[in-house]
């Protein structure tokens, strides 16, 4: 395969379990700054894709070329250094550390075990941290203990320790589950604010959420894509209604 | 200044903490104990090293080694070796069928010193293997199981395996290792005899003064930002393996360090106690060595050395008294220390005594450094 | 080969192979009770060994009596059965007063049973005395069989294969047969879940934890066949048997056959042409070796996570 200008390029990927293919000859591309937005019924492969992009799942077969770099022969923290980092599907923080703390973990500096024994805080890091905690609206919080915060606040919070690293690409797992409207209006702006400088892939059911926030949709079903397009087009899709949107 | 003190001491109270224990192993228990029981403490202290390597290991990192007892033997081994070389010289053994090497060669008809007997004729290499051995060891198995993510109860029964092929092995090789007897008769250190009473003293000092030393690098470590990482370790493995860190490397980097740790134990045993046996390598000692941390507490490195210090002094107390009731008793603490105080002694200790923070300490360090520092930058900005 | 030639080295393969044969069947026993338990559970029972030690002097005793109303031919079947009863009411007991309160601390429950083996230990060694001490065997379990000449097979470790073999194949009807069963693996794969359609997770925990304890006590009557009983006889078992649950992979029961056979074997044939430390130190050698390289064990599955 040769290079493309595509943050992120996957071909012909597939992961089969036990002759289950989970995921089944998957082509996909997504632009610099481009926010995707993944969609599909359960057990279409949506987080397995995910999974496969920051290499918990190792593929049976197919490339992910994430800035013309092969992924799937490296590991996962390899791949987060490269410039991808991944939100889990329930918020996944550090509940004893502050929220100060908890971004200051994950900026990227003394990462090696040497490091992190010589690590020494700078002005910078504090910077980095109250400008992040400003953007997911937790300057308010810094000193206070993570597993005290909201529900949505913690939310924000893992998608701040991941703006901490800097990725070019940004991914989701269902950000807004379990949030109050309110705070899916807020999550949008941030999302449109954070794609701004990188890209975004977003798995998510909520189709009010999605409209507002997709540049662009991928359908799954069954491992393989339905359709691709943008959201006017995907919602007009007739297979579409039929596997997902119908019901 | 206050870094220093927050760092290596962990805080104020910590400081305060390790003083009180400073002056109990180094003032008060040499002034009040005779030459026999302070003996006793000496080598409660050495098992110490092991609580506290699995106060960093266990509590802080949430890995349990059940073979913390191997490194703790594999260092007394390798100071026994070079103590047993100088012991066996020609003139002191020239009654065996073969002068010059160590008596249980001789009774097994080996009649040359083998290979790895050798580089401990040297003192410089034996305190270099003291600590590499266990060391290296740990980095073995360390690399295999951490590199493909083994943890929790399977790490736990590996090691414990791994413990008890290495206690049958030295009791089985017994040219080679002295057997079940261990390497006994030890009696100099390069010339000077270990066995007098100035001697004594004098070794019972270096000990306890490692100790501390170990206690205040052990409190650098996790005081540091590795030391945070290994609690986030701990509890969201998956969100710090995401955060770009290599998990496996810090998870060896640890398990080295306790292993090195526990081998400085183990050849202060041997200098102290005069001899090594495989009785210190196995499952039992192994899994001892973890009940000392948890009496303690297992996230209090000073805690540990009070476990280990209290359970082998009534561990004394009552063998030699009422034998039967000891084993009811160790069973019952492995027991009761899990389901009543997770804590230890210092989560006990902490709940009375709400000023005295000992089994806090560590993670009130973290947090005023973090909040300290944060602050200072603050008013910068 | 080591001196012998290939004809010696075949009998003594063969011999030892039944020697063999009955070490895997008690590590076999042991290893299904473990696996029932750790595999389903995620418990580790550091205290198996002494319950199997239960069902041991449990014959025992039961073989005295026996003696005494003239009924060692047939004793040995109500001992078996009394054995799994009384191990599986001590199992009942100790899920409820301990286990229970630690499910969500695998390494902290392993600490805590390993207590438990040193009270019961301690319990035994007031009881019994620290000699050990040997069943009365009815005479049909004595002696041996030779197909050949040189070689000599002893009933005895017929009888406890053949007993193991019963028992597993009892198992494997219990976990994916019966209800019982059923609702063991659904408690395993979706405990919320099992909750939910008014499975007792609680009761399914416990009597899991009994019927795994059971088994080691059958263990322990099988055991009285082969070599007497001491305090300590179960300890020594503790770690083969967790290394045959690990190695065969813990949830799966071929697995956990294979494993065991694997292990009884090597160690068996192995200390005849080396030292018994020195055989045992290979075989469990190799086995670290082979869980460094597939930590999953031998038979385990890929599965979507």
């Amino acid at each position: 395969m040769s290079n493309t200008d595509f943050i992120l390029a996957i071909e012909d990927l597939t992961v089969s379990f036990d002759g289950f293919k989970a995921v089944d000859s998957l082509s996909m591309y997504i632009d610099k700054n481009e926010l995707r937005v993944v969609i599909g019924p359960n057990g279409a492969g949506k987080t397995t894709v995910l999974y496969l992009i920051c290499g918990k799942t190792k593929s049976t077969e197919g490339s992910i070329k994430f800035k013309n770099i092969e992924m799937t022969t490296l590991s996962e923290h390899e791949i987060v250094r490269a410039g991808v980092g991944r939100k889990f599907q329930t918020p996944s923080i550090y509940e004893n550390l502050t929220v100060y703390q908890n971004l200051e973990v994950s900026y990227p500096v003394g990462r090696s075990v040497w490091g992190s024994l010589t690590f020494k805080r700078t002005p910078e890091l504090s910077e980095q941290v109250r400008k992040i905690a400003a953007e997911v609206l937790l300057t308010e919080h810094l000193d206070l203990e993570a597993a005290l915060l909201s529900h949505g606040q913690k939310q924000w919070l893992e998608i701040g320790m991941l703006l901490m690293q800097d990725p070019e690409l940004l991914m989701l797992d269902e950000p807004v589950a379990g949030m109050s409207a309110k705070e899916r209006d807020q999550t949008a702006e941030l999302l449109n604010q954070i794609c701004q400088n990188r890209s975004v892939l977003v798995i998510e059911h909520d189709m009010e959420f999605v409209k507002k926030i997709a540049h662009k949709v991928t359908v799954l079903h069954q491992g393989k894509i339905l359709a691709e397009g943008s959201m006017e087009k995907v919602q007009a899709n007739e297979k579409v209604i039929e596997v997902y949107l119908g019901h | 200044m206050t870094v220093i003190l927050d760092k290596c001491f962990g805080g104020k109270q910590g400081a305060v903490n390790l003083a009180i224990l400073a002056i109990l192993l180094l003032v008060i228990f040499p002034l009040w104990l005779d030459l026999f029981r302070l003996g006793l403490i000496g080598k409660y202290v050495t098992y110490a090293f092991v609580a506290v390597s699995l106060v960093l290991l266990w509590g802080n990192g949430g890995i349990l080694s059940l073979g913390q007892g191997m490194f703790f033997g594999l260092g007394g081994y390798c100071m026994a070796m070079f103590l047993k070389l100088e012991a066996s010289d020609p003139i002191s053994t020239k009654i065996q069928t073969t002068p010059g090497i160590p008596d249980f060669m001789d009774w097994n008809q080996i009649t040359e010193i083998p290979w790895f007997w050798q580089p401990f004729k040297s003192f410089p290499l034996t305190v270099f293997f003291v600590l590499a051995v266990p060391t290296f060891l740990a980095f073995i198995i360390g690399y295999a199981m951490f590199k493909r993510r083994v943890g929790g109860v399977y790490f736990a029964i590996i090691t414990q395996a791994i413990a008890l092929i290495l206690s049958i092995l030295i009791v089985g090789q017994q040219g080679y290792t002295g057997g079940v007897n261990g390497i006994t008769d030890l009696k100099t250190l390069l010339g000077w005899d270990i066995r007098t009473d100035s001697a004594k003293y004098v070794l019972y000092f270096i000990n306890a003064s490692l100790l501390i030393g170990v206690i205040i690098l052990s409190n650098y470590v996790l005081s540091s930002k590795f030391g945070m990482l290994l609690l986030a370790m701990r509890d969201k493995e998956e969100r710090v393996r995401f955060s770009g860190y290599d998990v496996s490397s810090f998870k060896i980097f640890i398990f080295c360090y306790a292993a090195m740790i526990s081998a400085i134990g183990g050849a202060m045993f041997t200098l102290q106690i005069g001899f090594m046996s495989p009785s210190f390598v196995g499952i039992v000692p192994s899994i001892e060595m973890v009940i000392f941390a948890a009496v303690g507490g297992r996230m209090s490195l000073i805690g540990a050395v009070y476990g280990a210090l209290l359970v082998n002094f009534g561990k004394t107390m009552f063998s030699e008294n009422f034998p039967e009731l000891w084993l009811f008793l160790m069973g019952g603490l492995f027991i009761a220390v899990v389901m009543f105080f997770p804590d230890g002694l210092a989560g006990v200790y902490r709940d009375h005594a709400k000023n005295f923070n000992l089994a806090d300490w560590l993670i009130a360090s973290y947090t005023k450094w973090f909040k300290k520092d944060a602050n200072m930058l603050g008013d910068k900005v | 080969m080591f001196g012998y030639s290939m004809e010696e080295v075949g009998n003594i393969v063969v011999m030892q192979g039944f020697s063999g044969l009955s070490l895997f069947s008690v590590l076999l026993l042991m290893a299904l009770g473990l696996a029932i338990i750790f595999g389903q559970m995620g418990v580790i029972n550091m205290a198996h060994g002494e319950f199997m030690t239960v069902g041991a002097y449990t014959t025992v005793f039961l073989s005295k009596m026996a003696v005494e109303f003239d009924i060692v031919n047939s004793y040995f079947v109500f001992a078996i059965i009394a054995a799994f009863i009384l191990a599986f009411f001590i199992g009942y007991f100790v899920e409820y007063a301990l286990i229970r309160h630690l499910y969500k601390r695998p390494l902290d429950t392993l600490l805590a049973t390993w207590g438990l083996s040193l009270v019961m230990q301690q319990i035994f060694r007031s009881t019994f005395g620290a000699k050990e001490v040997s069943a009365e065997l009815p005479e049909w379990l004595l002696g041996s069989f030779k197909p050949t000449p040189d070689i000599d097979i002893p009933i005895n470790g017929v009888f406890v294969m053949g007993l193991a073999l019963i028992v597993t194949v009892g198992v494997y009807l219990f976990m994916f047969r019966s209800r019982g069963g059923l609702r063991i693996r659904a408690t395993v794969q979706n405990r919320m879940m099992a909750g939910a359609v008014g499975i007792n997770t609680q009761k399914v925990d416990r009597l899991t934890f009994a019927l795994g304890c059971g088994i080691a006590g059958v263990a322990g009557a099988a055991f009285t066949t082969i070599a007497s009983t001491g305090p300590t006889t179960g300890s020594l078992y503790i770690v083969d048997s967790f290394m045959v649950v690990v190695f065969g992979g813990a949830a799966s029961l071929m697995g956990t056959i294979a494993s065991a056979f694997g292990i009884a074997q090597a160690q068996s044939i192995l200390q005849f042409f080396m030292t018994s430390s020195m055989g045992k130190v290979s075989t469990l050698m190799t086995i670290v070796i082979i869980l460094m390289m597939r930590p999953e064990g031998l038979f385990a599955s890929k599965v979507r996570k």
